[in-house]
């Protein structure tokens, strides 16, 4: 099911406005996130149950506004070892921990939390102020 | 996914179509590593013109048959990488330790 996730992905993003290496960097990374979740959070268990919910989204917290697209990813498995999420350095050659770096080069924000047997990974990427405007100036 | 493979004198090559995802690389993983660890392959040539698209799953299994290439001696070849499949290499920043052709013939020919 991983392959119709990217493709979905990739369509939404493309019509939120992302420039195409956006587009496959958000498409990347979820596909990354939804990995390690099968993998770690369910132990390589597929078929549990995992919601992934997208919207869109402004942050306001700058000088102006941007649109953005936040993606929640909810799993009810073990919860992940934050020392893990800060990925591996690139000039280690070996197999194993580039998901994590790929999930961070695609999005502006990335935030895990872990409550009862709920997880939650938010990613956020922002388009650049240019598509933002018109974004917003949309308003759909 | 699909994988074929064929022999040209020594030199054996993996015809890879389809997604080389978590659900398929331990499948490229298992052929790859064979190829070098029992079939003693001198040269593995990887044809990727057909991969739409590598997890770093996929990625994990190449520098695994990179290394295991180095272990007995022999040499692991890529070519026909896609845009995709490039960018990935690209920000792994492993594009420099793969040896990689634009073509068949120039791979065989290396």
């Amino acid at each position: 099911m991983l392959c119709v996730v990217r493709s979905a992905l990739m369509r939404l993003t493309e019509e939120q406005g992302f420039a195409p290496a956006e587009c496959r960097g958000l498409t990347r990374a979820v596909d990354e996130a939804l990995a390690n979740i099968i993998r770690h959070a369910y132990g390589g268990r597929t078929g549990q149950p995992i919601e992934l919910l997208c919207r869109r989204t402004e942050d306001r917290t700058g000088s102006g506004q941007r649109a953005g697209l936040e993606i929640l990813l909810i799993d009810h498995g073990a919860s992940a070892d934050r020392k893990k999420f800060c990925g591996r350095s690139l000039d280690d050659v070996r197999p194993g921990g580039l998901g994590m770096h790929f999930i961070q080069h695609a999005v502006d924000v990335m935030e895990f939390t872990s409550k009862a047997d709920t997880n939650q990974l938010r990613l956020v990427k922002y388009l650049p102020a240019a598509e933002s405007k018109d974004q917003i100036v949309k308003g759909g | 996914m699909k994988i074929s493979t064929r022999r040209v004198e020594k030199t054996t090559i993996l015809d890879i179509s389809g997604d080389i995802d978590l659900a398929h690389s331990s499948e490229v993983r298992r052929l790859v590593l064979v190829e070098f660890r029992e079939n003693r392959t001198p040269k593995l040539i990887l044809n990727l013109r057909e991969v739409n698209y590598i997890d770093s799953s996929g990625v994990a299994s190449l520098v695994e048959g990179l290394k295991a290439s180095r272990d007995v001696g022999s040499r692991l070849i890529l070519f026909g990488l896609s845009p995709i499949a490039y960018e990935v290499l690209q920000l792994s920043k492993l594009l420099k330790i793969f040896e990689i052709y634009d073509s068949e013939e120039k791979a065989l020919e290396a």
